[in-house]
């Protein structure tokens, strides 16, 4: 897999996923006039501002008032555009759920639902803004396609590819600047998971991330290998629909032993998707990192991922756990 | 409670208010993050409210006789917090942990770490449902606290404090009473450009409410409102208080980019001497 070559270097660049999703946008309006962009008065925030720069005749500002522009979006999608509606992930896909499940995946409408500061790494506004529960409330909707990018890169390429499919679909992002893991050339395919990361020798056991944790998950493989404990890592970016091939193959190829490691409640997310799945097809044995059925609280990213148990070394923990099993 | 306030009683609450006003901005710098508009704006109506018309004690502050008050624009909780230090409920000293991990002064106001609030909110357009169900339990238990709900201006573009008011006017709910800091500033701008709220006194009275319009930062304009509106039984009250977001420093008034930024420790340092010699 090409990646980012500074993958291991401590001067990688550091980039938010919002960001690259804000220059997905542009290219995406650029090749399509159709699409266009909803905001509920956070506008810099979640990074749409570019696009209202250069397309304000495309842009709508639907003040705070996130349920209404879920259906407003489906009623613009029903005319034959591609809207993309922003807000925090904890007021969209949160307050506006039920708008989204009738108006939007009831009607099957092509609507794009960009949630941005996700995760405890929001800091320090605290636990009413930190949502744990994005990816459970959206992989839970019939015809919701889920992307939660690893990186900024992906990001871009994620939203680009949104653009051009026609069916609801959640993209998750982050407040912070994260590394830049993948390159320009790495490729993106809406439902194909791959491979960031094999060890040198036979791996015993294998991490299955989403989000900028992909990149912790990569840091604690590479550590754990010159440990002489050898775990590949899974990049799996589209959660719903399940890329099943690429994940029992790679169970298969990870020693039958999988930690799912998401900045998410260990409940009904990425993890969980992954073990519906396993359990019926490939009973594996699991370890799940993520919030422990908690709420965050104020702090610096890099706190909170400490506190909250989802930074590196919880992850070798995991790995150390796992191979006990 | 009187109608004319004392140039005394002025005076002392003018104090408070820069007292509060300077904790502010000393614990904004010191977070480095967090909102400053919104806070310095609705300071005078806090003194007012915790140093004059509130029937609460910060010594016990489970206190069942005490009066309700939530607050539904809870990034504006610098405020909150300080007024609090001020009063009584908390060491002054405390306002330094704001937003820092393990302080009670979480980022937006969490009831589970500081149970002297009313409430958790953040999340806009919740406060005033909230506020209504204090209301109707309170009713319903024979009791006459007051409940305050206040609002920020923008937050009015959530559909379900429509719902509330709905509510709050079939209930005829007299002793809600309502504060919206109208500083004219949202996130993206204007209220204005973002989401015209005008004519906003009549919406309110569509939909059965007592509506009083008031200068936020004139205690004694504030205090009319305040006593008109409890006077009010048959009914919920609103009062619009016209505020500057900044107020009290004069470079930052009314500039909506200071929504959601703290100053840095040279600006604070700045801001602070203003406050403390108006005149500079
Ligand atoms: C439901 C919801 N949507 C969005 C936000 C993000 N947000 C925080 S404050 C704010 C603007 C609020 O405007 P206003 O109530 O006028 O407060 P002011 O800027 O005057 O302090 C927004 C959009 C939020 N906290 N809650
Ligand atoms: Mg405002």
């Amino acid at each position: 897999m090409i990646l980012n070559p500074k993958i291991f270097s401590s001067d990688i660049e550091m980039k938010a996923t919002r960001e690259g999703f804000s220059e997905g946008l542009l290219l995406a309006g650029d090749e399509n006039k159709n699409v266009v962009a909803l905001c509920a008065d956070l506008t810099e925030s979640v990074k749409m501002d570019g696009f209202t720069k250069k397309y304000p005749e495309r842009f709508f500002e639907m003040g705070i008032a996130e349920q209404s522009m879920a259906s407003v979006a489906s009623g613009m999608a029903a005319m034959g555009k591609v809207p993309f509606i922003g807000s925090y992930a904890v007021f969209s896909p949160g307050r506006n759920w039920e708008q989204i499940r009738t108006t939007i995946c009831y009607n099957n409408a092509n609507v794009k639902i960009i949630g941005s500061h996700s995760g405890v790494t929001v800091g320090e506004d605290g636990g009413s803004h930190q949502c744990l529960e994005d990816i459970a409330l959206a992989r839970v909707l019939p015809n919701m396609t889920v992307i939660v990018p690893c990186d900024a890169i992906e990001a871009k390429k994620a939203t680009v590819a949104m653009a051009k499919t026609n069916t609801p679909a959640y993209l998750r992002l982050s407040r912070p600047k994260t590394a830049v893991i993948t390159a320009e050339e790495t490729p993106f395919e809406i439902g194909k998971s791959q491979v960031f990361f094999t060890p040198k020798e036979k791996a015993v056991a294998g991490i299955v991330a989403c989000g900028h944790l992909v990149y912790d998950s990569i840091k604690a493989a590479k550590e754990l290998e010159n440990e002489g404990i050898f775990v590949s890592v899974l990049n799996l970016a589209t959660i719903k629909p399940l890329d099943e091939e690429g994940v029992l193959q790679f169970v298969e190829s990870s020693g039958g032993k999988i930690i799912a490691v998401e900045e998410h409640q260990k409940y009904g997310g990425m993890g969980g998707a992954v073990a519906e799945f396993l359990a019926k097809n490939r009973p594996t044995p699991m370890e799940f990192i993520g919030a422990d059925d908690v709420f965050g609280q104020s702090g610096t990213p890099d706190e909170l991922i400490e506190r909250y148990g989802m930074g590196a070394s919880s992850i070798k923990e995991a790995i150390k756990r796992i191979l006990e099993r | 409670m009187t109608t004319i306030l004392s140039n005394i009683k002025i005076k002392e609450l003018e104090e408070k208010a820069r007292d509060i006003r300077i904790s502010i901005i000393e614990m904004l710098a010191e977070a480095k993050s967090g909102h400053t508009g919104g806070p310095l704006g609705m300071a005078d109506v806090f003194a007012l409210l915790y140093f004059y018309m509130l029937k609460h004690d910060p010594q016990n502050p489970s206190w069942s006789e005490r009066d309700r008050l939530v607050l539904s624009n809870g990034h504006i909780c610098p405020v909150l917090y300080a007024t609090m230090a001020h009063a009584g409920y908390l060491p002054l000293e405390e306002l330094k942990t704001l937003r820092k991990f393990g302080s009670r002064l979480q980022g937006h106001p969490h009831r589970e770490f500081l149970p002297a609030m009313e409430t958790s909110s953040g999340p806009l357009g919740e406060g005033l449902s909230q506020a209504v169900g204090m209301a109707l339990a309170l009713r319903v238990d024979g009791k006459e606290n007051q409940v305050y709900c206040l609002m920020g201006d923008g937050e009015l573009n959530e559909g379900q404090i429509w719902e509330a008011a709905m509510l709050a006017g079939k209930e005829k709910l007299g002793k809600l009473i309502g504060i919206v800091d109208r500083n004219n500033i949202q996130i993206d701008g204007s209220t204005d450009k973002v989401m015209p709220l005008l004519p906003l006194k009549e919406k309110f009275e569509a939909f059965n409410w007592h509506a009083i319009e008031a200068d936020g930062h004139d205690f004694q304009s504030l205090n009319n409102a305040l006593v008109e509106a409890q006077a009010i039984t048959d009914k919920p009250s609103i009062i619009i208080a016209r505020t500057i977001p900044g107020k009290g420093v004069p470079e930052i008034e009314n500039d909506y980019h200071w929504h959601g930024k703290a100053p840095s420790k040279e600006e604070a340092e700045r801001f602070i001497s203003v406050l403390k010699n108006p005149s500079l």
